[in-house]
């Protein structure tokens, strides 16, 4: 089983991973790394993209006077690695560049590990530092495994680029870098607005499906960025206008709703096939369309706006301009479902199938046709969340669906499953939390932390905040 | 022709693979937990994972091969109590999310910074740390061996003596589980996946049954994660939910509730996908589909009929290739 691994893209992965190779976005104003050097360090603002270079040892020191090139766009500089702070240039567009280390100007005893990449592939983003960072010397993990070894069996974890990187383009540095004010808390909650907002929309529907079905729907991460993948082929590679995109995403995602409830889950349902099983059938499809979605986009994370972010500062919150606007949107669709659910008919014909189907089909309403109603509504405000993710936190990867689905169980846990109400307030806190969170422990477990009030929350109040004692069962 | 029989031989080394015990012996876990008690478990990579951190940090720090072994058992022991202890009481689903959630959380700690001197954080402990006590247990003499057109060295990495102690404690696991199942203590269990209800009627503590369930069956998942660090790397990213879904194909391919089930669900399993990935592979690189699919492609199309494969099986035939359909823990609650 040597033969056909595929060596180079998981070398690339591993390499990238073990130097936790961080996009910094583009609206958190983050504070740059100051440091004396000779010629000014560039400065990301609006209008600038910065690209530094690091070249560490094993213990973290860095090492000067290497000779780096950074390449890409028919822009070309040479610069050199000094003990103080991190080499930096100005990136003259967005984009890629290719960081390349000469290692000849390495100190002969801290020499690339065996096996090491000499370049490294960094986006440099407006208004924010893209970093290359090149590990060095004895002791330094080679990030390339020695043949007939690792992660064969998992291909999906191996091929991709830093993991946590489609979905952790918030934060700067950790939180021990950073001294705590009440700005930047200010400043972190607007961020867990966003980010509970856009929760929020995307849960509600694997809320509403678990509450008419009482199916756990693990492809619903996988709905969610199917909305960025379909909005990163329309918008951004087939260059259509982001509402004309938008919309037609839309428009695609909810019929994969359509289409899916017609062809497994309603024939399931008929068979009456158990919960459990479904459950597991939906494992099958959220791998399915996992890769379906890494056909479409590629390993790589991607963006669907290509032009830089503009920041806009809302009482003392300063997000990008799509974020304030995606948060508009989120809140008022929110508001439009709640009003849906509780003031039209279809709606409370939702609410009566999801209390109790038997009766509900006893008083004329086919619970057929809501089904499949929720279904639609289910996948197409997961893509319009998904699309308004990728475009507000600046890029996404195929993987961002997976992630997203354990926060947004989560969510609705800790509101209360099967409670639309519920999902709402729960997203709100889950966004808070993980955003807070960043504050006290390292940003690369902010989501940890919100998975920990999941598992408390199971063991106190197994129904949630809003959740009703007997749906536990 | 020629291409065609290495393929074939390829598909073949799967059968015999450590990987391919690692995941046998995962899913005779998973089948304790699932199979004969009806839980849940989404998170069996999280054991894995634990059992080979366990393992790969007792042998770094300077612990004997033994103790390692003893430390990953424990790890999967312990895991198994915290996860247990708040969630059995629950209805299934829940414990599903609470141990897909407790698996990530142990990915994201181990790929975290934070304890990254005893995990090597994202890039995972290296095997040259943890390998070495391994294989100067080995008996086995210096050079090669073949077997068929199989070949690998005695000891190393790829080697025979991986592979012999991987199958090796695949083996005696096996009759372990095939012991308890059919003792009285295994009927309990089956009993609590038919109706749990009524076991509790006959004085039982299903909450217990349920617990000793989960802790032998995470221990022994532990004991899957050691055998896939031997030949490997600790990867956490490399342990995830993919590992987990995998496993659960596996188990529902073999045949839940059947002793062998695992071992020929992941025989058959890796030596079908190193086949089709393999095959798809000669067909890119060497006739005109390769216009059509690129060699990249063929990793996620691969992965797109394993998630194909596990909805059919659950849909059509959730008993799998050995599996009786009565003794199937779906129809609980």
């Amino acid at each position: 089983m040597t033969a056909d691994r595929p060596t180079t893209t998981s070398r690339w992965s591993r390499l990238l991973a073990a130097i936790a190779l961080v996009l910094l976005p583009a609206m958190l104003v983050a504070p740059p790394a100051t440091a004396s050097t000779d010629e000014p360090p560039c400065e990301p603002d609006n209008e600038t993209a910065c690209i530094a270079v690091l070249v560490l040892n094993a213990d973290n020191d860095r090492i000067s006077d290497v000779a780096i090139t950074v390449a890409g766009a028919g822009f070309t500089a040479d610069l050199t690695t000094n003990a103080d702070g991190p080499a930096t240039v100005a990136a003259p567009e967005v984009g890629q560049y290719t960081v390349t280390i000469d290692p000849a100007t390495l100190p002969d005893d801290q020499q690339l590990p065996e096996g090491a990449e000499t370049e490294v592939t960094v986006t440099a983003q407006s208004g924010g530092t893209a970093r290359a960072a090149f590990r060095v010397g004895p002791g330094a993990e080679a990030p390339a495994t020695p043949s007939g070894e690792a992660s064969d069996g998992a291909p999906a974890d191996s091929t991709t680029t830093d993991d946590g990187d489609g979905v952790a383009a918030a934060p700067e540095g950790d939180a021990s870098e950073r001294a705590l004010t009440f700005a930047q808390v200010w400043q972190q909650i607007g961020s867990g607005l966003r980010f509970g907002l856009l929760l929020a929309l995307a849960s509600i529907g694997l809320n509403l499906v678990f509450g008419t079905t009482g199916l756990s729907n693990f492809a619903h991460g996988e709905q969610f960025a199917l909305g960025a993948a379909v909005g990163f082929i329309t918008i951004n590679q087939m260059g259509m206008s982001i509402w004309v995109g938008g919309l037609l995403t839309l428009a695609v995602c909810a019929l994969t709703g359509l289409a899916q409830d017609s062809a497994i889950w309603r024939p399931l349902r008929k068979r009456n096939v158990p919960v459990m099983q479904l459950m597991i059938v939906s494992i099958g499809l959220s791998i399915t369309l996992q890769y379906v979605i890494q056909l479409m986009i590629g390993g790589g994370s991607e963006r669907i706006l290509s032009r830089n972010p503009q920041p806009l500062t809302i009482a003392g919150i300063t997000l990008s301009t799509a974020s304030w606007l995606s948060m508009v949107v989120a809140l008022v669709c929110v508001l439009g479902i709640a009003w849906f659910l509780t003031r039209t008919r279809i709606g409370r014909a939702t609410r009566a199938v999801s209390d109790n189907p038997a009766l509900a089909s006893a008083t004329g309403i086919d619970p057929d046709r809501i089904i499949r109603i929720v279904w639609i509504m289910a996948t197409g405000f997961a893509a319009l969340a998904g699309l308004m993710w990728g475009v507000s936190f600046g890029s996404f990867n195929w993987q961002l669906g997976v992630q997203l689905l354990l926060l947004m169980f989560a969510a609705v846990t800790l509101g209360g499953l099967g409670t639309a109400l519920g999902a709402f307030v729960g997203s709100l806190l889950i966004g808070q939390v993980v955003e807070l969170s960043n504050l006290f422990i390292p940003s690369d477990l902010r989501y940890a932390s919100a998975l920990v009030i999941l598992i408390l929350v199971l063991l106190f109040r197994p129904q949630g905040i809003l959740g009703r004692r007997e749906r536990i069962g | 022709m020629e291409e065609f029989l290495r393929i074939l031989t390829q598909s073949m080394g799967e059968l015999l693979a450590p990987t391919t015990a690692a995941y046998a012996m995962a899913a005779i876990g998973l089948n304790l937990h699932f199979g004969y008690t009806g839980l849940l478990n989404m998170g069996q990579a999280g054991f894995m994972l634990l059992g080979a951190y366990g393992f790969g940090i007792t042998l770094t720090t300077g612990g004997s091969f033994w103790l390692a072994l003893l430390v990953a058992i424990a790890a999967g022991v312990l895991f198994a109590l915290i996860l247990g202890m708040p969630t059995l009481q629950l209805r299934g689903d829940y414990l599903a999310i609470v141990t897909i959630s407790a698996a990530e959380i142990v990915r994201w700690f181990g790929r975290s910074t934070l304890w990254q001197e005893w995990t090597g954080g994202a890039s995972g402990l290296q095997g040259r740390y943890y390998k070495e006590p391994f294989q100067e247990l080995s008996f086995l003499p210096e050079g090669r061996f073949a077997l068929g057109p199989l070949e690998y060295i005695n000891t190393g990495s790829d080697s025979w003596w991986t592979r012999i102690v991987a199958w090796g404690l695949v083996a005696l696991v096996l009759v372990f589980v095939w012991l308890i199942t059919r003792s009285p203590w295994g009927r309990v269990l089956k009993g609590i996946r038919e109706d749990e209800d009524a076991v509790r009627a006959l004085g039982k503590n299903v909450y217990s049954y349920k617990l000793q369930a989960l802790v032998i069956g995470g221990a022994i998942g532990a004991l899957g994660g050691v055998i896939f660090a031997l030949p490997a790397a600790i990867v956490p990213d490399s342990m995830g939910r993919t590992m987990t879904f995998f496993v659960w194909t596996i188990l529902l391919l073999g045949g839940a509730a059947t002793v062998f089930g695992p071992v020929l669900g992941s025989m058959i399993f890796f030596a079908a996908y190193m086949f089709m990935r393999t095959g798809m592979r000669a067909l890119a690189e060497n006739t005109g589909v390769g216009d059509v699919i690129t060699t990249t492609n063929v990793e996620q199309i691969g992965g797109m009929l394993v998630g194909v494969t596990l909805m059919l099986l659950v849909i059509f035939r959730p008993q799998g290739i050995l599996g009786n359909k009565k003794e199937l823990a779906f129809n609980v609650r």
